[in-house]
C-alpha cells in the first residue's frame, strides 16, 4: 500500500498533477453550491468552451497557455453572467451559442496548427502532463486566492445565492458579489480545465454540490461536505486513473458518479426511515 | 423633515402604468398600513421604495440619516427557491449581513440580535430545523425575523400576515407594534387585513387606480375609498346626523 502511494508519487508530473487536482476540486466545489443552487451551472459549462478556444488561440500563437486564457476566460465569465441574469429563455439560448462558437473556434484554429490530433484529445478529455512547473506554482497560487476569497466572502455568498432581492434590498451589492463569485469560476475552470479537460471540467463545479445536497439540509454543511467529497473523489479519481492507466479527468468523474449514487442512496434511506429512530 | 418622501411617483411594468403621480411622506416613527385592490400597486410601491425597481417618473427621496441598510424588508413572494438546503438559524443571520458592510464574519453582537428575534418571533426551537422543511406560516414567521434583524430604522413588511393562524397573526400585530413603538422603527406594511390596519397604523396609504388616498387613520375612516374597504361607515356624528349613505372625508 505505502510502496504503491511512493511509487505512485514519484513521478514529479504526477505529484503536481494530484497537487493542482486537489486544489481545483476543492475551489470548484465551494463554488459549485452556489452556482448549482443560482441556476449558473451552464456559465461553467460556457465558460470552459470559451477557456478551450483561448488555449487554442494561445498555442497557435505560441503565447503561454494560461496567461493567455485568464483574462478572455474572466471577461466571458462576467458577460456570461450579464446574459444570464437579462431574461432566462434568452440568456440560456445566448449561453449555448457562446459555448458552441468558442468551441468550434478552438477546433479549427487546432486543426489548422500542427499536432492537432492529440492536442485536441488533450485540450478536451485533459492530461495530466499539460501542467509545467511554473504552471503548477501558479495554478497553486491562484487557487489558494480563490479559496481563501471563498472563505472572506462567505456570508455575502450565503445571502446572494439564498435571497438576492432581499440581498439588494437590504443594501448589500448583490452585483458585485455575483461578479466575484462569476470571477472565482473563471480562475477556478481556467485552472482546472487543462487536468480535468474542457468538457469534464463543469462535472467538478456540479456533482459535490448536488452529492452533498442529498443528504445535508444546512447551507454551511453543503459547502463543508462538498468540498471534503470532491477532494476525496479527486484523490481515488487519481488512483484509479494510475492504476489502471485511464485519463485521470474522466477516472475522477465517475469516482464522483459513484458518490452521488452513494449519496442519493443514503437520502433515500433517511427519509424513508421514520424519525424517532 | 421627513424619514422618507414620495415626490409625483410612477411606476410602470414594460410601459403598463401601475402607479402614477402618487405624493406622500412619512415621518420618522411612524406606522403606515399601505392598502388597496389586487393588482393597485402595493409590493410595486414597495421594490420602488426598496431601490428594486426605478420610478418613470418623479422620485423617491430618503432623509440624510436613512442609510438603504438599515431597511428591513419581507418581501410578498420571496425568490427563494423551495429546495434550498438552509437552516432557520442562517436564514436569520443572514438578516443581519447588511450592517456588517466589507467586514466578513457575524459578531457576537449579530448573532445575539438574530437570537433574540428568533425569542422574540417564537421560533427559537425550529433554529436547526432546514427552511424548506417548514409549514408555509413557520417561513412567514423566519423571514419576518430576518427582515427585523435587519431594521434599524425603517421596515417593509408586504403582507406579514397572510398565511398565519388568528393566534400568530394577533402576536405578529403585537410585535410589530412593539418594534415601532419600543424600538422606534419606522413601519411600513402591506396588509389586506383592513380592520387591524385601522387599528394599528397611524397612516393609511390607500392605493387605488384614480385616486390614491394617504392620510391620517382617523381620516380615512371617513374617506369614501375607506367606507367602501370598511364596508361600513363611519360612526362619526355627522355621518349619524346626515345618515350619509357614501363616506365622506371631514378635511
Ligand atoms: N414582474 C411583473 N411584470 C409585469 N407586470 C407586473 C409584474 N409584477 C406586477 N405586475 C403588474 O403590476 C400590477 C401591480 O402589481 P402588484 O404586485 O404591485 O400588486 P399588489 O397591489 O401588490 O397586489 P396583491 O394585493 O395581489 O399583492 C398588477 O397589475 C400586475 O399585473
Ligand atoms: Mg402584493
Amino acid at each position: 500500500m505505502i510502496e504503491f502511494f511512493s511509487e505512485m508519487l514519484s513521478y514529479g508530473f504526477l505529484t503536481r498533477a494530484i497537487g493542482v487536482g486537489v486544489l481545483v476540486s476543492l475551489c470548484a466545489a465551494l463554488l459549485g453550491v452556489s452556482l448549482v443552487l443560482k441556476r449558473y451551472s451552464m456559465i461553467g459549462d460556457g465558460l470552459s468552451h470559451v477557456g478551450f478556444g483561448a488555449l487554442a488561440i494561445a498555442a497557435a500563437l505560441n503565447l503561454a497557455p494560461l496567461q493567455v486564457a485568464i483574462p478572455i476566460v474572466i471577461v466571458a465569465a462576467f458577460l456570461l453572467l450579464r446574459l444570464s441574469e437579462s431574461s432566462r429563455i434568452k440568456g440560456d439560448a445566448a449561453i449555448a451559442i457562446i459555448s458552441s462558437g468558442a468551441l468550434a473556434i478552438g477546433v479549427l484554429i487546432t486543426s489548422l496548427s500542427e499536432g492537432m490530433n492529440t492536442d485536441l484529445n488533450n485540450y478536451l478529455f485533459g492530461s495530466i502532463l499539460a501542467i509545467t512547473k511554473s504552471d503548477a506554482v501558479l495554478c497553486v497560487i491562484l487557487s489558494l486566492i480563490v479559496i481563501v476569497m471563498f472563505i472572506f466572502f462567505y456570508n455575502k455568498i450565503f445571502a446572494v445565492t439564498f435571497d438576492e432581492n432581499f440581498a439588494k434590498a437590504t443594501g448589500t451589492n448583490a452585483n458585485i458579489y455575483n461578479m466575484i463569485i462569476a470571477l472565482l469560476t473563471a480562475l477556478t475552470i481556467v485552472i482546472g480545465m487543462r487536468i480535468m479537460g474542457t468538457l469534464l471540467i463543469s462535472s467538478l463545479i456540479i456533482f459535490p454540490a448536488l452529492t452533498s445536497m442529498r443528504v445535508c439540509k444546512t447551507f454551511k454543511r453543503v459547502v463543508i461536505l462538498s468540498g471534503v467529497l470532491s477532494v476525496i473523489c479527486c484523490i481515488f479519481g487519481f488512483i484509479l486513473s494510475y492504476m489502471y492507466d485511464t485519463p485521470a479527468g474522466a477516472s475522477i468523474v465517475v469516482v464522483n458518479i459513484a458518490a452521488f449514487l452513494l449519496f442519493s442512496l443514503f437520502g433515500l434511506i433517511q427519509t424513508k426511515i421514520p424519525k424517532n429512530l | 423633515m421627513s424619514l422618507l418622501k414620495c415626490d409625483n411617483v410612477s411606476m410602470s411594468y414594460d410601459g403598463k402604468t401601475v402607479i402614477s403621480g402618487l405624493n406622500f411622506s412619512l415621518n420618522s416613527g411612524e406606522y403606515l398600513c399601505v392598502v388597496g385592490e389586487n393588482g393597485s400597486g402595493k409590493s410595486t410601491l414597495m421594490k420602488g421604495i426598496l431601490g428594486l425597481m426605478q420610478p418613470t417618473t418623479g422620485k423617491i427621496v430618503f432623509s440624510d440619516d436613512l442609510k438603504q441598510n438599515q431597511i428591513g424588508y419581507l418581501p410578498q413572494q420571496s425568490g427563494i427557491q423551495k429546495d434550498f438546503p438552509a437552516s432557520v438559524w442562517e436564514v436569520v443571520l443572514s438578516g443581519c449581513l447588511s450592517s456588517r458592510g466589507l467586514r466578513p464574519f457575524y459578531t457576537k453582537a449579530n448573532k445575539e440580535t438574530a437570537y433574540k428575534t428568533m425569542e422574540r418571533l417564537n421560533i427559537l426551537n425550529i433554529r436547526h430545523k432546514c427552511f424548506r422543511e417548514l409549514s408555509g406560516g413557520q417561513q412567514q414567521r423566519v423571514l419576518l425575523a430576518r427582515a427585523l434583524s435587519s431594521s434599524k430604522k425603517l421596515v417593509l413588511l408586504d403582507e406579514p400576515v397572510t398565511g398565519l393562524d388568528p393566534i400568530s397573526s394577533k402576536e405578529m400585530y403585537y410585535i410589530i407594534n412593539e418594534i415601532n413603538k419600543k424600538d422606534k422603527v419606522t413601519v411600513i406594511m402591506v396588509s389586506h387585513d383592513i380592520i387591524s390596519a385601522v387599528d394599528h397604523a397611524d397612516h393609511i396609504l390607500h392605493l387605488c387606480e384614480k385616486d390614491a388616498f394617504f392620510g391620517k387613520t382617523s381620516q380615512y375612516l371617513h374617506s369614501e375609498l375607506g367606507s367602501r374597504f370598511l364596508f361600513s361607515n363611519c360612526n362619526c356624528d355627522i355621518c349619524k346626523r346626515t345618515n350619509c349613505a357614501k363616506g365622506h372625508r371631514h378635511d
